[in-house]
């Protein structure tokens, strides 16, 4: 995507482009411009003007300035650091998974199967399904130890059905949430995938290359772009994960994310203040995995 | 007054009272929970008889009070009258944030609010919140399964016996565990059940300079004794496991014991959903011996938030879904062992209400449990299964996450004691407490 | 890229691929199944559930609990209302990046991106509080602007990789023949962006549908979408498998069958821009 920003010569500066037509174009951004500012402004605005107070709605309300002692509260409370592991254990299982899953559905489907059309609609579903909705089904009608689909599978075979969500709790949510994103993933690279050039491959092919080495060597590099947008796409909604984790395990077992432990600090501990120095936090934090996914893959973007 | 005359017109005469009264449209938020979905059934009762409309909102237990919470901190005026616990009512009523249930109707009959209940839901001798039922918990089990075992479950047992019991009953051949118990993480789940334990064990949460106590031999007495008894005859991923999931384990005939809320009694004996109905027995909470029992006290009660501009309608509603008249209507419908319980005294005079199984022991359990004094040491706190302070919630919601760890297996009871105890200082001293 | 395979293997790759397509659909597939059984049925193993009698209790039960038209008809006009706004705003936004960069282009469209990472839940109190004060708590209207302003950043990318994909000649050409800006919107480019807008349009009515927290936040009764619907079923007490399998089947299937209707245009809108 950022290839048309970072590329050389824009299309629109061409001699065509009159000065009419730039003052025209500042206006048509501006109510987007305008509307994100709104949408940014003041809700930050009070996420950091909350953040420095002490602020809490049962006990009254605003109780006065109080410096940075919310920051340091949050970050040296016992949860925040295991909470930013668990976030980054999440958003990069459920990125592996889709990604290497979603690459090899993509090249099946690309192959000629029958019932083409059908087998993409299966796959694709997941991606209509809400949050809640799939945390609830995966909990109750799959999860369950005793009266889940996948504990009467388990009995059937003699064994000890698997308490998933206690005993397995992390893998159990990344395996919810990739369940989710699999779908998105999956149509992106299939999209990238049957624009391969065929005549590359079959060249290739002709050379004796093997399988594995006409992956690595042409259709690896060709889906670069897709990748990168895949797991870009994927992070920015993956690091506010909330839905999911809230319906399955109440951030218990380890799966407390930090949009989960901010919204302890907000809604559960009923702590404005606190709570909003975690949204902060959580900002500060999501830009710097969006910088630094930049800088490792905006490379692919580029191209 | 004008309002009195106008309720009380308002349920005598139907039709009149109708004309008179503009229709309202009340916006009601309620837990999804059994009894709340049979009022919801029976509304058009409160229309025939006012002529205002309701609209319900039904949540979830934990999405319910995060709506209502943030309704009523904000003064958003979302609802005009909300469901709410014994845990809420007198820290919004102290706030003024409810508005106070003192000028009920006559036929009302205030008084014959049990007094434990009405106790719970004032500030200050007020009462902010109207009891729709009102919970203890106690021990149901199956009755076949304890002379299976050949033992006999006394009215009164100590945890010693209980422990014992649950290991003659366990089966795991025939999927029967010995006894169910709440695991699952969060205040109002597991938290209540463990904290209600620990009065019995002598444990608390607070000694009275508001210092946490999880470092005390009596927590670790508490927890060591339930993770044993739970390892040993309690269901696979009890650590998950709420008031919710252990129902359906009783219903299904797969506990021989379960010690929760006592509102569960009419379900695990109504036959349309219990395998076991006609095989359960009922017992108070178990002790230790130190003169406190394990049970707790709840009630689901119905608030009007200050500010609403539908009061009098609002008064109208709460006062007819807590009336005896409600409770009449409710045993016309579905017969008396489905009446919303634990609420009022004349329903346990009431010689109908008399041959319910579980009628004497709820009362029972009700009438013995005392939130001004929970445990065997003193403590600064009121209530038995929580603590009525702003903060208890966000606390014991960590402190039982803690927990339910240590129950799966993912840390030891001490990690989570020692934990616990470090968090719980942190937030007092962050709230100002020490 | 079609290529000849033998029979061989294309029966090999159908079988994986059916395979995988099966285990992804199933969940979807057994709670359609368990919506019509009883709830002491819908608990058994899985046998006893397929052999066990078939009825429509579970679906009579929740539409009498509680109305499923008014969350049903609350989340289209929430979704469709909050997508076509945001398209409205996007749409000359996009264009005007994308024909008219300027040096801030690229900082604005981050900047964009970076709003979807504010947390949600570290802002209710905020925007709860902005509500009350503009008095659209528990409506519709205000349901659509806070879901169009979450969704915009991810519209204007789309369109405006679209926009970028139009080849700059079309225009010049247009411009040589001296057609005004007017014009060149409305005959140049807007047919050619017809496709990336529609696949623009599906994607945000299915990410507006899902949403789970401000929609469950910001409602009452009256703006209530199904969201709140299902938060009444989640953990009632007794058995619910069948009656949240129901609810469930209910509140997903509407968005479902328009997913599958217009998977092929969805499938375009997907790629922003990442296919060459």
């Amino acid at each position: 995507m950022f290839s048309y920003i970072q590329s050389s010569k824009p299309i629109g500066t061409s001699k065509v482009s009159t000065k009419h037509s730039r003052s025209l174009a500042r206006i048509m951004v501006a109510p987007a411009v305008f509307a994100l500012l709104v949408w940014m402004i003041i809700p930050l605005s009070m996420t950091l003007y909350f953040s420095f107070k002490k602020y809490l709605p049962l006990r009254g309300g605003d109780l006065g300035w109080v410096g940075f002692e919310n920051y340091t509260r949050f970050i040296s409370s016992s949860s925040f650091w295991p909470a930013v592991a668990t976030t980054m254990i999440i958003v990069g299982g459920v990125l592996i998974i889709t990604v290497v899953l979603g690459t090899l559905i993509a090249l099946l489907l690309d192959q000629p199967i029958w019932g083409q059309g059908i087998v993409r609609i299966m796959i694709i579903a997941p991606f209509f399904i809400m949050p809640t909705v799939s945390g609830l089904i995966w909990k109750n009608m799959f999860m369950d130890p005793t009266n889940g689909f996948l504990a009467h599978i388990w009995r059937a075979f003699g064994a000890e059905p698997i308490q998933w969500l206690s005993h397995a709790s992390l893998p159990s949510l990344i395996m919810i949430i990739s369940w989710q994103w699999l779908p998105f993933a999956t149509l992106i690279l299939l999209t990238a995938v049957q624009s391969l050039d065929s005549e590359q491959l079959e060249a290739a092919e002709m050379d004796g290359a093997k399988p594995i080495r006409r992956f690595f060597h042409i259709i690896l590099p060709h889906l670069a772009r897709a990748i990168t947008v895949v797991i870009l796409i994927q992070t920015i909604f993956l690091l506010s994960i909330f839905a999911e984790i809230f319906v399955t395990t109440a951030g218990a077992f380890g799966t407390k994310t930090l949009t989960y432990l901010i919204f302890q600090r907000v809604l559960e501990s009923q702590n404005v203040g606190l709570g909003s120095a975690g949204g902060v936090y959580a900002i500060i934090l999501a830009n710097i995995v969006a910088i630094f996914l930049m800088r490792i893959v905006g490379k692919n973007l580029d191209r | 007054m004008q309002l009195k005359k106008l309720v009380v017109a308002a349920a005598s005469v139907t039709l009149l009272s109708t004309s008179l009264a503009t229709a309202e449209t009340l916006t009601i938020a309620t837990v999804n929970n059994g009894d709340m979905i049979r009022m919801q059934g029976l509304t058009d009762d409160f229309t025939a008889k006012t002529g205002h409309n309701v609209e319900w909102v039904t949540l979830e237990e934990n999405v319910l009070r995060q709506r209502v919470t943030t309704d009523i901190t904000t003064k958003g005026g979302a609802f005009d009258i909300m469901t709410i616990g014994m845990y809420e009512t007198p820290i919004w009523g102290k706030n003024g944030w409810l508005v106070p249930l003192d000028d009920l109707s006559a036929d009302y009959n205030v008084g014959d609010i049990l007094p434990a209940m009405a106790g719970g839901l004032s500030h200050d001798g007020t009462l902010f919140a109207a009891p729709f039922y009102g919970e203890s918990s106690m021990i149901m089990y199956r009755t076949d399964l304890m002379e299976k075992a050949g033992l006999t479950m006394p009215k009164a047992p100590s945890w010693a016996f209980i422990a014992k019991a649950a290991r003659e009953m366990t089966d795991r051949d025939n999927e029967i565990n010995g006894i169910c118990l709440r695991g699952k993480a969060g205040w109002g789940e597991g938290g209540a059940f463990i904290t209600a334990m620990s009065n019995s064990f002598g444990a608390r949460w607070f000694d009275e300079n508001w210092n946490a106590q999880f470092d005390t031999r009596e927590w670790s007495d508490t927890l060591n004794f339930y993770f044993n008894m739970m390892s040993d005859s309690g269901p696979a991923g009890f650590a998950t496991n709420g008031f919710n999931e252990n129902l359906s384990l009783f219903q299904q005939g797969k506990c021989g014991m379960w010690i929760d809320a006592t509102v569960a009694a009419s379900f695990v004996t109504n036959p349309n959903d219990s395998t076991v109905a006609d095989s359960v027995g009922f017992a108070l909470a178990p002790d230790n011996g130190m003169g406190v029992r394990s049970n707790w006290l709840w009630a689901w009660a119905l608030a009007i938030p200050a500010g609403t501009q539908k009061e009098e309608a609002a008064k109208q509603f709460v006062e007819w879904a807590t009336s005896n008249g409600y409770i009449e209507l409710v045993a016309e419908n579905e017969g008396w062992a489905n009446v919303p319980p634990g609420a009022r005294i004349s329903l346990y005079e009431n010689a109908n209400y008399k041959d319910i199984p579980f009628a004497k022991m709820t009362l029972e359990s009700i009438l013995s449990a005392d939130p001004n004094n929970s445990t065997v040491d003193a403590s600064p706190y009121v209530g038995i299964q929580f603590a009525a302070i702003p903060e208890f919630a966000g606390i014991a919601t960590d402190v039982s996450q803690e927990f339910s760890a240590a129950y799966a297996g993912q840390q030891t009871i001490a990690e989570a004691l020692a934990k616990a105890q470090a968090l719980t200082n942190d937030a007092m001293e962050a709230a100002g407490y020490r | 890229m079609p290529r000849a395979v033998t029979t061989q293997k294309k029966i090999l790759n159908s079988a994986i691929s059916w395979a995988l397509a099966i285990i992804i659909f199933f969940p979807i597939f057994w709670i359609v199944v368990l919506s019509f059984k009883t709830e002491g049925d819908a608990i058994r193993t899985p046998i006893e559930v397929l052999t066990s009698t078939w009825t429509f209790d579970s679906y009579a039960v929740v539409q009498e609990r509680s109305d499923y038209f008014k969350h049903f008809s609350n989340s289209v006009i929430i979704a469709i209302g909050s997508t076509l706004l945001g398209i409205i705003i996007a749409v000359p936004a996009a264009w005007s990046m994308a024909f008219v960069p300027s040096k801030r282009t690229r900082g604005i469209l981050m900047w964009m991106l970076s709003t979807k990472m504010l947390p949600a839940v570290g802002v209710l109190y905020p925007i709860y509080l902005i509500f009350i004060e503009l008095g659209i708590l528990d409506s519709r209207t205000g349901l659509v602007v806070i879901l169009m302003l979450i969704n915009l950043p991810i519209i204007i990318w789309m369109l405006y990789t679209y926009f970028k994909e139009i080849p700059a000649e079309i225009l010049e050409a247009a411009r040589m023949d001296g057609a005004n800006l007017r014009s060149e919107i409305l005959y140049i480019l807007t047919p050619m962006a017809i496709p990336g807008i529609a696949s623009t349009l599906l994607l945000n009515i299915i990410l507006a549908w899902n949403e789970a927290f401000w929609t469950l936040n910001l409602t009452a009764a009256k703006a209530a979408p199904l969201t709140s619907f299902i938060a009444s079923y989640s953990s009632p007490e007794g058995l619910f498998f069948a009656k949240l399998s129901a609810a469930s089947v209910m509140a997903i299937t509407p968005i479902l069958i328009m997913g599958w209707f217009s998977q092929k245009q969805l499938v375009r809108g997907l790629t922003f821009g990442a296919v060459k």
